[in-house]
Formats: structure tokens, sequence, C-alpha cells
């Protein structure tokens, strides 16, 4: 212990422990739909570096899991963090126990790839369901290089849209889709894209982000129009640095690794089914499922307001 | 003990009460079983055992001093050499460096000198009675805490270097902690050598990936002078055959990391492992063995561990290999998988495998395997782990220091990187190594590191 303190002065010691109590701190919660919820987290490092494109790793307590979140927005001024989740299960749940004020054990980023956005003139980004928080950035990095962007957004009814404004702030043109006709327009998201490719015959390309089905849809669509398509795949994580090889998938044939080499890949190479059934390793078994009753209450009492 | 030809052993947990807990399985020596050891060694003139060690730790003299029953002495002989012997006594292919080469060994059996090292560290606490040199105000980064980071940063704290570790995961310890299972090294020896390492005012940042959340610019931005990069092997190789995308694959890196880090087999953890009754472990070197006796301790009842050359080439370390098969770990030699089967969710049911027979020499002298025409057969597993090997961490090109054809970094023969105050060591220069290798390298930086400031200082 003597030596410890030998050599590290008092101001180092005050600094550091001012640096770990602030860190990962909670500063803002706020649900934005049903079961959908936005954080803004203290992580200055993340916050520095932070680009479209890129996700967090976080573990809510100690015993955790570690679970990718896109980075929905930053201000590095004052190292905070935008998070979006939807609860879907029992790290998110734990997560959403968790209130403004309180800390979040581990969160490391940013990780991933940033998007690929320079030299883009005109662009599309899709965003399906929670996917539009990952869709969000993207649509305001390519708004503040200028480049025109149109944005398709869809949700499932009307209780379930999130982020209208910042779309429509920073899109030149934004259409809104739900499945059920509740709001904006009805149809999915294939539908709305049709519409701006058959208007405009030079987008460069299109983002397309959210459910693995969605995604899949989307580029046979952009297929059809000869336009480069990009996807963000929700693969799942471990380390995220490019050590388990947990989130690997198939791009043209090659084995890739989402948290290194993505999570944006060329939406006309992935193997979307083969993605879809690696991501339902949690369904069909029976371990995970004594959660389900408590996620379902959780659901519920989200619904509910709370 | 009359019959100086035998090595002491090592006490052992019964292979029937290990395989249903993750408890060490080496029980260590007692201190007459250690003295006893002790006095096997002739103590050599010449030393022929240091030249086998890949940083010539003075092996008669720690010996002497156990002989003596001075253990602080003999603490002091190895913390000389290494930093971490708890480790290394434990987890050093001994049998191929320094006890390879040790007298004994032509008429009888080689001293146990990793035993007797670990020994020495485990009637220790650590920590070292001596004091850091003075402190020079100098901040340095080392990226990555594995046992090439560690040991750099205690080298350079002993030597009065301000340092700092930067580690991407949530816990320190590299490989040790994620990879080798507790079976094999207890993690309180990990979290013991690494608090040594905090009471010499090593500071540790963890959730920190250089490359995204900072790179060796800001590093240098921030005034550290000096930066040493051991980031590890990266990620894990596949086979690229049919299947291995199924639900239940996992790469043994996954498969321990979620054992090990995350304890997954732990009620308490949330991560979730889903392993079935049959397990197929592909490869044949230590990540295997651990693998596969740490499938069989999960519970599963059949592990198989499926290798396309025989038991003699295989590269696991020979004591690994026996405790694997006194576990029950059933052995498919010359054997070698073709392709991953499914059922109708995409999971695993099987694999299937044909016979190989071993060719001629092949130019790194191993007998080359080739396929045996018609011996296709399936075996039914529900998880298959590949444990054949690791390729360099994309990340590493981001970094903007030259790397080689294989995306390892590149230095010269005193660790320095095209970048000449960034210096890299451990598995990231070298491919996947050993601990051993990893930490002499890492040390090495941390002296070249102290000379460069020292010349400068001079000049
Ligand atoms: C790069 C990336 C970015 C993401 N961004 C967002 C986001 O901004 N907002 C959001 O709501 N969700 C996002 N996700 C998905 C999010 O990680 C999962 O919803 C979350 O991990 C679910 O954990 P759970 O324990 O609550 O649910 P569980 O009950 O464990 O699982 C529910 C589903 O979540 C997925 N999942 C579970 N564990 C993991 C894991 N370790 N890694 C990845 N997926 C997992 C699986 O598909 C599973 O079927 C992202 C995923 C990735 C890979
Ligand atoms: C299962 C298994 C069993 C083994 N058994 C043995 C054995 O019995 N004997 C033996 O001698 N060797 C064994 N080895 C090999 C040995 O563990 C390695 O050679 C050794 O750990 C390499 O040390 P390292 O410090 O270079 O890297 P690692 O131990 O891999 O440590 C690298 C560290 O850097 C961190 N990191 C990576 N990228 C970044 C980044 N961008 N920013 C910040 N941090 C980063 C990682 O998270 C990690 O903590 C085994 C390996 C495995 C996987
Ligand atoms: S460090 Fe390894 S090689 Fe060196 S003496 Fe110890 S056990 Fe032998
Ligand atoms: S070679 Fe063997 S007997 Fe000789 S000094 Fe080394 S350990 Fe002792
Ligand atoms: S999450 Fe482990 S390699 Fe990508």
């Amino acid at each position: 212990m003597h030596s410890f303190m030998a050599y590290v002065t008092m101001d180092r010691i005050i600094k550091f422990l001012l640096e770990v109590t602030s860190l990962y701190k909670i500063v803002l919660k706020e649900t934005l739909a049903t079961a959908v919820v936005k954080m803004m987290v203290h992580a200055p490092y993340v916050a520095r570096k932070a680009k479209a494109g890129q996700f967090i790793i976080l573990r809510v307590h100690e015993n955790s899991e570690r679970i990718p979140l896109t980075i929905a927005d930053y201000n590095r001024e004052e190292g905070l963090i935008t998070i979006i989740y939807q609860v879907v299960g029992k790290a998110t749940m734990d997560l959403n126990n968790l209130e403004e004020g309180d800390y979040i054990h581990d969160f490391v980023g940013p990780l991933g790839k940033p998007s690929e956005i320079e030299n883009l003139k005109k662009a599309i980004v899709v965003g399906g369901g929670v996917g539009c928080a990952i869709a969000y950035p993207i649509v305001k990095a390519l708004a503040e290089q200028n480049t025109e962007v149109y944005s398709v957004v869809g949700f499932r009814n009307k209780e379930m849209v999130i982020l209208e404004d910042e779309f429509a702030s920073h899109s030149d043109k934004r259409v809104l889709m739900s499945d059920d006709g509740s709001y904006g327009s009805k149809g999915f998201v294939t539908t709305g894209l049709e519409g701006l490719l058959e208007e405009h015959k030079d987008i460069d390309c299109v983002f397309a982000i959210g459910p693995i089905i969605m995604m899949k849809n989307i580029a046979a669509v952009t297929r059809k129009y000869g336009v480069k398509t990009v996807v963000s795949m929700n693969s799942i994580m471990i380390d995220g640095t490019g050590m388990c090889g947990g989130c690997r998938l198939t791009v043209g044939g090659e084995t890739k690794f989402a948290c290194v080499d993505g999570p944006e890949f060329d939406g006309h190479l992935v193997d979307f089914d083969e993605a879809q059934s690696r991501n339902n390793i949690f369904k069909n078994q029976p371990a995970h499922s004594f959660e389900e009753d408590k996620t379902c209450q959780l659901l519920k009492e989200v619904e509910n307001g709370k | 003990m009359a019959n100086k030809t035998q090595r002491t052993l090592m006490a052992l947990k019964d292979s029937k009460e290990r395989i249903t807990n993750f408890e060490e399985v080496a029980l260590g020596y007692t201190l007459e079983e250690a003295m006893a050891e002790a006095n096997r060694c002739l103590e050599c003139k010449n030393k022929p055992c240091v030249s086998g060690c890949p940083v010539a730790i003075d092996i008669p003299k720690f010996i002497h001093e156990i002989k003596a029953g001075n253990l602080e002495k003999a603490f002091e002989v190895l913390s000389e050499y290494t930093s971490l012997p708890a480790v290394c006594g434990r987890v050093c292919p001994q049998e191929t460096q320094c006890e390879a080469l040790c007298v004994r060994g032509l008429k009888g059996e080689p001293v146990a000198i990793g035993a007797l090292e670990r020994f020495v560290a485990d009637s220790h606490n650590g920590i070292l009675k001596t004091v850091p040199s003075e402190t020079k105000g100098i901040k340095t980064a080392v990226i990555g805490s594995g046992p090439a980071g560690l040991s750099c940063a205690g080298t350079l704290a002993r030597l009065g270097y301000d340092v700092t570790i930067f580690e991407a995961l949530h816990e320190t310890g590299g490989v040790l902690r994620y990879g080798i299972p507790e079976f094999r090294l207890p993690k309180a020896i990990v979290d013991r050598e690494i608090n040594a390492l905090k009471k010499l005012g090593v500071k540790i940042e963890k959730n920190v990936v250089i490359g995204r959340s900072l790179d060796l610019k800001d590093l240098e931005d921030d005034g550290f002078k000096a930066i040493f990069i051991g980031t590890g092997a990266g990620l894990p190789r596949f086979m690229n055959i049919e299947g291995e995308n199924l639900l239940g694959v996992y790469s043994a890196n996954e498969f321990l990391t979620r054992i090990n880090l995350m304890k997954a087999y732990e009620a308490k953890s949330d991560t979730p492992l889903y392993l079935g009754s049959n397990v197929a472990v592909v490869g044949g070197g230590n990540v295997a063995m651990d693998a596969a006796r740490s499938a069989k301790r999960l519970g599963a009842a059949h592990v198989y561990l499926i290798y396309r050359r025989s038991e003699e080439e295989m590269p696991a370390r020979r004591e690994e290999v026996e405790h694997a098969k006194e576990e029950g770990i059933e052995f498919k030699f010359l054997c070698n998988p073709l392709e991953i089967l499914g059922n109708e969710n995409q999971y695993v049911s099987g694999i299937k495998c044909i016979d190989m027979a071993l060719g001629d020499v092949d130019q790194n002298n191993r007998r080359r395997p080739h396929e045996v025409e018609g011996s296709e057969h399936i075996i039914a597993v529900d998880n298959v782990i590949m444990s054949i090997g690791t390729m360099a961490n994309p990340l590493i090109k981001t970094l903007g220091i030259d790397i080689n054809h294989q995306g390892l970094i590149e230095t010269n023969e005193v660790g320095q990187t095209s970048n000449l105050s960034v210096y890299a060591g451990g598995d990231a220069v070298s491919g996947a190594a050993t601990v051993i290798n990893a930490m002499g390298k890492g040390k090495q930086c941390a002296y070249e590191i102290h000379n460069e400031f020292m010349s400068k200082r001079e000049a």
C-alpha cells in the first residue's frame, strides 16, 4: 500500500476518482414508444470518436451479458452517448430497470467500422422499427455533409413510431409507413422505397437497417434497380473486438466478422437466411425460457407507460 | 524418494471428481515434496536447462534456495527473470523447454522445474520487498493486458515509469483470463499478479479499444512517450466446410470466453451456453484440450477430440493429453471433418469425417496426412467446437504501423515497430505462441524503451 501511495499523487487520485465516478452514468432516460427507450450515457472516451454506423457494447451489472447497441447520437463536448433500445429479453430488461442517475457497469466503444458515406450525392436510408435508431445517425451524417437524403421509415403501428421529427428535419423527403395504416401510408418500407427509386434514377446508395427479413426484402428490390445497398447486421456478439468469432456471417461466400469487418455489409452479398438462423439460437432453448414470463410482464409494464 | 531417476509427483485431484467442477487439477507440492525434488538438481556448472528457458531463468540458483528452505530468496531469483512465475510454472510447455535440456533427463526424468517454480510462487504473496526505482514521471502506455502487456507494464513500473494499461475487455489478463480454464490456471492467481502491478502504481483502463476508442496518435498527444502493443493472436480460424455456421458450432475462443470470462456455467451469469450431450472438438493443441475438458465438466456425456494426424504429432502438452484421457475425452486420431450436419431447426446433428493416413514427411518434418478413400463416417454430436488456430485481428491494420502479409505486426529484433516510439510483442507479433514467449517479449521491450530514454538523456 505504501509504495502505491508514494507513486500516485493526491491530485491524480482525485482526478481518477472523478473520472470513475461519473463514468457510464445515465443522465437521461426517456420512453419513445412501446418498449422502446432512449438513454444518454456519460462515456467521454466513446463520445470523442463516435461516428455514424458504430456501436457500443455494454454490461448492465457485474454478471450481465455483453450486449451491442448502436450509437444513436453523441455529444463530444459533454461526453455523452445516446442509445435507443427495445426491451426484448433479460439484458435489455435489466438495462431498463436502471434510472437516471444510475450507472451502467461496463460500456465500451465505439466499435465497428463507421458508415462509408463519403462522396455520396444522393442516398436513401430505410429504417424499420427500432432499426430506425440505427438508421438515424446515418441520415444525420449524410445531411451534415450535404448529401441529398431521402428516408423511408416503417413501423408496425402508430404506437411504435420513433424519431419522427429527427428523420423529418434531416431528410429532403421522408416517407413514413405503417403496417396497418394507422399512421403515414399503409404498407411495408419496400413499397415506399420502390416509389422513391421510380422517382429518382440517380441514387448512389441505399442504406437499409431493420429486421433481417426487411433488409433481405429491401436488397431484393434494389437488386432489381441495380442500386448499391448497405445493410447493418446485428449478429450475436460477445467481445466485439475480433477475438471470439461468434459474430461471423457469410458475405459473398466468405466468412466475415460483424464486429470488426462490419457491422455494415453489401446487402447484395449477405446470406440473410443464415444470419436469421444464427440469431435464432435463443429460440427453442429451454434454458432461456424461464425468463420469458418476466419479460412479458415487463413488456406489459412498459406498454402501460411505466 | 531414494531413487533419484524419478521425479517427485505432484498430487492430482481424482479424475472422477474433477470432471464435476472447474477446480484446479494439479494440487502443487508440499514443502517436503518441493525440497525432495529440489535435491534432485545437480546444480550443473554449465546450466543446460537455462538455455531451454525463453527468459533464461537462473534455474539452479532458485532451486538452490529451495534446498536451503529459503523461499523468499528463491522468489527474488525468479523475479529477476519472470513477472508471472505462478502462471508459467503451471502452463509453460516445460517438457519441450527447460526440462527438455535437464541433465537428469539423460538417465531418468528431468527435474520438475515448472512444478518447483510454481511452488515458490504459490508460497509467496507475489509482492517483492524491493522498491521500484525512483519515479521518472515519464508516461508510457501498454495496450492489452495479456502476459505480454502485464510483464511489460510490470517491468516499466519497476524501472520507475508511469504506466497505464489499456484493455479492450471488462477484465484484465487476456488469454490467462478468458482462454485458459480455471482448472489449469485459477483466476485468483491472475488476480494476484494484477494486484501486484497495481501496488507498483500501474493504472488500468478497461473498456478501451485501441484503434477504435483511442488511436496511437491520441496516446501520443496525451503525452505517452512510449507505447507497447500486446493485443494477442486475433480471430479464430474456421475450416470453411459446409455447416460451420449452424447453431451449436463454436470457435474454441467463443466457447472458452463464454465459460471463463462470462462464467456461463454459473447460475448467476446471464450469458448463455448451449451444450448438448455429445460434443466434437476439432484440433490437437492446448486450446482444443481446454475446450474438450471444459465441455466434459459442463456435463457432456461424450466428448470427441478429432485430430487429423496421429497422437505423436499432436502439439498439445503431454500432461494435458494425459489429463484429458483420464477424464474420459474420446480421441479420434487420423480423422478429419468434411461437413457439419444439421437438423431442420439448423442445429448441429452430426459431423461427417473421413479417416486419414500418414504419408511422406513435409517441410516441417511432420508426416503429411491424406484421406483414406471410402472411409467417410458420421459421428452424432450436438455441438462442434473449432480449435484450429487463429489469424491476425483486422483492427491492427487501423493502427498505422507496418504489418506483414499475415496481418501480424512487424518489428525489428528489439521489438520496435515502424513507428519508432511504438513497440510490440507477444501473439500479436508472433502469431499464437506461448505465455512465456509473450511475457519475455513484453519484458524485453520494456528494457528497450528504458535504454532508449537513458541514451537520449545522456546524449
Ligand atoms: C451491431 C449491433 C447493433 C445493435 N443495435 C441495437 C440498437 O440500437 N437497439 C436495439 O434495441 N437493439 C440493437 N441490437 C440488438 C441488441 O443487441 C439485442 O436486442 C440485445 O442483445 C438483446 O438482449 P436481451 O438479453 O435483452 O435479449 P435476449 O432474450 O437475450 O435475446 C433477444 C434477441 O436479441 C438478440 N441477441 C441476444 N443476445 C445478443 C448479443 N449478445 N448480441 C447481439 N444480439 C443478441 C438475439 O437475436 C435474440 O434472439 C444491436 C445488435 C448488434 C449486433
Ligand atoms: C485456450 C488456450 C490455452 C492456452 N494454453 C497455453 C499453455 O498451456 N501454455 C502456454 O504457454 N500458452 C498457452 N496458450 C497461449 C498463450 O495463452 C498466448 O500465447 C499468450 O496469452 C499470448 O499473450 P499476449 O499477451 O500476446 O496476448 P493475449 O493473452 O491474447 O492478450 C491480449 C490482450 O489484449 C487485449 N486487446 C486486444 N485488442 C485490443 C485493442 N485493440 N485495444 C486494447 N486491448 C486489446 C485483449 O482483450 C487481451 O486482453 C493458450 C492459449 C489459449 C487460447
Ligand atoms: S519459465 Fe517456463 S521454460 Fe522458463 S524455467 Fe519456468 S517453466 Fe521452464
Ligand atoms: S540441468 Fe537439471 S540438474 Fe542441471 S542445473 Fe538444470 S535443473 Fe538442475
Ligand atoms: S463479437 Fe467476437 S469476434 Fe465479433
